[in-house]
């Protein structure tokens, strides 16, 4: 298959079933509210060492929060529920309740996890409850007026991993398809893309050589290692990036990756790109396959 | 269908329980077997039919007409459904209702919203005294839902409150939210002597400002608290609830009551 030039894999992407949850923060300004959204939403790249893949799904605007404020929806992912509470509850303890004018709502339904429950105890006492239109919200003080933050927030069963990889004559190329795919995916709700500016250039494979790694460079995509290893690049293949996507459900990611990998392909062999392909373990570890030629066909 | 309709034949000389006479507990019965259920005026029994022309055939939305406040415990215990009712009603009006919508057109008598655990009612008119309040000897008032008044709450409403929404359009009497436990009263109009009294939690808000407060409340100062513009954008949502819009930034908050703890508060609108 080839499509403008590019030619894409016969191949497929393995995602993962996740818990996910998507937070609400709003602040005095957009400013605030990304200060925070942003830091809740940092160091959450991979679980495989950050304990859960966050990131800022988009800004809203005053009439979609509930305190009618400007806001961001943040989607954070784990792979178990005590895991994730764990991560919300950290992650907004820690980046939430501590910037300025920052308030925390619950931004989905589903099975509750703490989001204020046990931050409350912050406020050692003095802090208030109150039960507006069936939701608990508490009131923590703080020093600069109150924390509002709603009791919990619904956790759903999501999906993780969904992949693709842009090869290319050089990184200059990769680098502008990769950030055209992730101008196009950011467009769409209920994804994140979670490493920095959506794009990896440390795709890895799984296991290492060396003892208790449990990730390694995947290098059979590595440039530099073409006669060095077993290459899936040809010799014009200069540099590969992927994006990963995570997604509230599976056709969240699935439309991503089509919109992603679309966007790739208008820029077309003329742009430098070569090829599609897509990371996976066989098929026999994530139960979501995203084939890549079914998604452009 | 059309609702289902009691009309009340003519004012009664005592007052009647009139619980039966809500959507769950007429749900499924014919004509005959509602004009038979028995009702106790004063110390005799009389048959539903005696007092009451009854027409229509839906039962979750039930009608009473010419209501007088001879009528009590209307929509007690109710479980859902909408019960509306034209003219005024006695004590006890939604007494420890769970769910469902009671509308009152005119005044309703003392303890209404008693113990209510949800739902909502509505009273066009005024309540009497211990609105939302607890049956004597209970420890909780109203455990949940909404009541709103349209005209004035007398003494002792929200009483032992524990979880809910009162709103009162009008003024309310002396001890306003007196042993309250949780929950939320928003009085518009003015109010009397000793509100808050022994609060251990739970919000008052005085939209009318200016406000004799007692000695055991303390000043914390002039804020704008987030929590009201979400409690703003509930009632919005709810609708019917204009009068009581837009909700005041600015409050000034009292803590109190010191002499019980003083984990509750009244915020005074800073607006007016």
């Amino acid at each position: 298959m080839n499509v403008n030039g590019v030619a894409i894999d016969d191949t497929f992407a393995e995602a993962f079933g996740m818990r996910a949850t998507r937070i609400v923060i709003t602040a005095l300004d957009s400013k605030w509210a990304l200060h925070a959204a942003r830091t809740a939403t940092g160091f959450a790249t991979s679980v495989i060492a950050c304990g859960c893949e966050a990131g800022i799904e988009r800004e809203l605007a005053p009439e979609e929060t509930p305190d009618g404020r400007p806001g961001a929806a943040i989607l954070l992912f784990a792979v178990s529920s005590k895991e994730l509470a764990k991560q919300v509850e950290r992650r907004v303890g820690q980046c939430v309740l501590t910037a300025p004018t920052t308030a925390c709502f619950s931004g989905m339904d589903g099975e509750p996890i703490p989001l204020g429950k046990n931050l409350r105890f912050f406020g050692d006492g003095f802090q208030n409850s109150k039960v507006i239109g069936g939701r608990r919200y508490w009131r923590v003080p703080v020093m600069d007026g109150e924390f509002l933050c709603e009791e919990t927030t619904g956790m759903v069963k999501a999906v993780g991993g969904g992949n693709f990889f842009v090869l290319a004559r050089g990184q200059r190329e990769a680098l502008a398809a990769g950030e055209a795919a992730i101008a196009a995916m950011r467009r769409l709700r209920g994804t994140i893309m979670p490493f920095p500016g959506g794009i990896v250039r440390s795709g890895s494979k799984v296991g290492s050589r060396y003892k208790g790694l449990v990730a390694s460079t995947n290098d059979a995509f590595c440039p530099t290692l073409r006669g060095a290893t077993r290459s899936e690049l040809t010799p014009e293949v200069g540099s590969v990036l992927e994006i990963v996507i995570d997604g509230v459900t599976d056709g969240d990611v699935r439309e991503a990756m089509r919109v992603g990998l679309r966007a790739v392909c208008d820029l077309g062999a003329d742009a430098g790109i070569l090829r599609l392909s897509a990371g996976n373990y066989g098929g026999k570890l994530g139960q979501f396959h995203y084939k890549l030629r079914e998604l452009l066909a | 269908m059309t609702a289902l309709t009691l009309r009340l034949r003519e004012t009664l000389p005592l007052s009647v329980d009139a619980s039966v006479l809500s959507p769950p507990r007429l749900a499924g019965l014919t004509r005959a077997k509602i004009e038979a259920l028995e009702l106790e005026l004063g110390n005799r029994s009389v048959r539903v039919g005696e007092l009451f022309d009854v027409g229509g055939d839906d039962w979750d939305n039930v009608v009473i007409e010419n209501a007088t406040e001879c009528l009590t415990h209307l929509g007690a215990g109710m479980q859902g459904g909408t019960l509306l009712v034209n003219g005024d009603v006695g004590a006890y009006l939604g007494l420890g209702m769970s769910a469902g919508r009671i509308g009152v057109s005119g005044s309703a008598g003392i303890f209404a919203g008693c113990e209510m655990v949800g739902g909502t009612i509505e009273i066009g008119g005024n309540a009497g005294d211990w609105l939302g309040g607890a049956l004597a000897g209970d420890k909780q008032g109203m455990r949940g839902g909404l009541i709103q008044v349209r005209g004035h709450a007398g003494d002792r409403a929200a009483d032992r409150m524990r979880r809910g929404l009162v709103l009162i359009e009008g003024g309310a009497g002396a001890y306003l939210g007196s042993r309250m436990l949780a929950g939320t009263v928003i009085v518009k109009g003015s109010i009397g002597p000793q509100p808050g009294f022994a609060l251990k939690h739970g919000t008052l808000l005085l939209l009318d400002g200016a406000t004799e407060l007692p000695a055991t409340y303390n000043d914390c100062g002039r804020h704008e608290l987030l929590f009201l513009a979400v409690l703003e954008r509930d009632l919005r949502l709810r609708g019917g609830l204009e009068a009581f819009l837009p909700l005041p930034r600015a409050v000034k908050r009292y803590c109190g009551d010191l002499a019980n703890g003083g984990k509750g508060e009244i915020l005074v609108s800073a607006m007016r």
